[in-house]
């Protein structure tokens, strides 16, 4: 015999396989309900997809017809230039800004949503009615766009910086009370129990007991929602509430695309720049936690 | 039984006492530079953002009559007096509600295709050449960090109003943004079944497919739902620098003064904002438990 051993194993196999499929028949072929389930939902998907291509008029002709000035575009973004130094500054400006409003709306948000927090947790407000009504408001707050917030501010502070501050601030307060209320429901009792034995009143209890535990958690949640809202701060201004994004709208709009990439790039390297220092932070902060 | 407390002599406890004094004189001068430091901040961020608390304190009234304005009828009742009025564009609201789902719903899906085809390319652990997968981190990182509705606009330039641009532009954030957390995803694998299939002769395609696919799946899935989310809620405005969705409608609603209809409006929003979570949120356990089970 000149078969080597995997080869005549593989012989016997191949000789056995209609037994052997028979046998591991879910291994083999697969557990024929989970497939049709898979395949109706990737089914489902599609047919979804190519309804809403077709509805909103997504078609391969008009996507190449925009390719070419796309193209266009790009080439004419090349290089990036503020024109003048004088320009540079006022975008640099207007950067800062756009940092201001950032950190204001973070700031007003927290500072705001520590008493909803307080009222939203279970273990503190035992009442369920108010706390249902406490977490399903925060819901609804959550659930409108910074943007929109925007518009509805301009209203009543007028166009502005200002507007913007207040809006970052609505759409956070929301979030932030969440957080809130879920750091306090998961705080360790045994703290709290300690100072009580200890002889504390309630009130000690809370500020030995609860607020070392839940303060590190919400200042690194605290500087992680800076980080994003340094995001929305560059986008405000399109819809009139300050920051940077009022002159990217203006630049878009009146087609000079250079200023347009290079306030794009300054844009990119803000929000780097704050990534990294808040990443820094919130790790030194939450490496002074003790566990 | 009796328990005493042996309290040491003065001689042995001042220094002690001291140097819990020192230790706590420390920390509060440590607090007071952090919290004078957090103020100055403050201060500049209020100049920086023009903030002007007399114009709010004058202007905070407009806040609550703003919104009693909007929940007022044109004839002057309450708006839900007369749902029929309040309501009247209910049609066409649908429609274009229903136009921004579909649009917030084919972006994520072409984003979540191009961030599938992408995360793998820019996982360290499948591919081995760096400029590879430099450049394919790089690319998603640009998509990711430039928002949505920049993208918008630009498109909005070259494909003119209308939808199309607001599905490119939320495909394209998509992208960035499902491509990296999933190459996070690849690069937390167990490497052995890969290893496993690589010795029996597969190819990368074919790794990729048997190896990898099945651990990482349930996870995409997940990730993509919630981006689902987000992107409902960016589609919602996108329609402000004219990508489609109601977002034009809105606006137009608000620039006009046409009160009723911005609280309609918003309401259909909101509501369809917090199902769509729910229903996402609700899939996303279902998954879960699919992962738990053997």
């Amino acid at each position: 015999m000149s078969a080597s051993p995997p080869e005549r194993l593989r012989a016997s196999l191949l000789a056995d396989r209609a037994d052997l499929e028979r046998r591991y028949a879910t291994l083999i072929g697969g557990d024929r309900k989970a497939r049709a389930a898979t395949l109706a939902i990737f089914g489902g998907a599609a047919a979804l997809t190519l309804f809403g291509l077709v509805a909103l008029d997504v078609t391969p002709l008009r996507l190449c017809s925009g390719i070419g000035r796309l193209i266009d575009i790009v080439m004419l973004m090349l290089p990036p230039s503020t024109g003048t130094w004088g320009r540079f500054w006022i975008y640099l400006g207007a950067l800062g800004q756009t940092l201001a409003i950032a950190f204001l709306g973070t700031l007003l948000a927290a500072v705001l949503a520590v008493p909803f927090g307080f009222l939203a947790a279970r273990n503190v407000v035992a009442n369920a009615v108010l706390h249902f009504l406490g977490r399903r408001g925060l819901d609804c707050v959550r659930s409108v766009d910074t943007l929109i917030w925007a518009l509805i501010w301009i209203n009543v502070v007028g166009l502005g910086p200002f507007a913007g501050a207040l809006a970052i601030m609505s759409s956070d307060v929301g979030a932030f009370g969440k957080l809130m209320s879920e750091a306090i429901e998961t705080a360790d009792r045994r703290a709290v129990e300690g100072v009580l034995s200890t002889g504390g009143s309630r009130l000690h209890a809370l500020r030995f007991g609860i607020v070392p535990q839940v303060l590190p958690v919400f200042a690194s949640q605290v500087l992680y929602f800076f980080e994003s809202n340094t995001r929305s701060a560059t986008i405000i201004g399109i819809v009139g509430a300050g920051g940077i994004g009022l002159h990217l709208s203006e630049q878009i709009r009146v087609l000079e695309w250079q200023q347009v990439s290079a306030l794009i790039l300054m844009i990119l390297v803000m929000v780097a720049a704050i990534d990294q220092v808040s990443q820094r932070l919130r790790a030194a902060i939450m490496g002074q936690r003790r566990i | 039984m009796i328990h005493t407390i042996a309290v040491p002599p003065d001689s042995q406890n001042a220094p002690l006492l001291r140097a819990y004094e020192q230790a706590l004189a420390a920390k509060r001068r440590q607090l007071a530079l952090g919290f004078a430091l957090a103020l100055a901040a403050l201060f500049v961020a209020g100049v920086g953002a023009e903030v002007d608390l007399a114009t709010l304190w004058d202007k905070i009234g407009n806040f609550t009559s703003y919104f009693a304005r909007m929940l007022h009828l044109d004839s002057g009742g309450w708006v839900w007096s007369n749902p029929r009025e309040w309501f009247w564009g209910l049609g066409r609201w649908t429609r274009l509600l229903g136009e921004t789902l579909l649009i917030a719903y084919v972006g994520t899906i072409t984003g979540a295709i191009a961030g599938f085809l992408g995360c793998f390319l820019a996982s360290r652990n499948l591919v081995r050449s760096p400029v590879l997968g430099f450049v394919a981190r790089r690319l998603l990182e640009f998509c990711r960090s430039v928002p949505d509705i920049v993208f918008a606009m630009i498109f909005v330039v070259a494909y003119g109003i209308g939808a199309l641009p607001g599905v490119l532009a939320l495909a394209l954030h998509t992208t960035g943004a499902l491509g990296k957390l999933f190459s996070e995803v690849v690069e937390n694998i167990d490497m052995e079944p890969v290893d496993g299939i690589a010795a029996t002769g597969a190819t990368w395609v074919e790794r990729v497919r048997f190896a990898v696919l099945p651990q990482v799946l349930s996870n995409f899935a997940s990730y993509t739902l919630l981006r689902f989310e987000i992107n409902v809620r960016g589609a919602t405005v996108i329609g402000f620098v004219g990508a489609g969705g109601i977002g034009q409608e809105f606006l137009t609603a608000i620039r006009s003064f046409y009160y009723s209809d911005i609280s309609a409006i918003l309401l259909l929003i909101t509501g369809c904002v917090m199902l769509i979570d729910l229903l996402s949120e609700w899939l996303r356990h279902r998954l879960l438990a699919l992962e738990t089970r053997p």
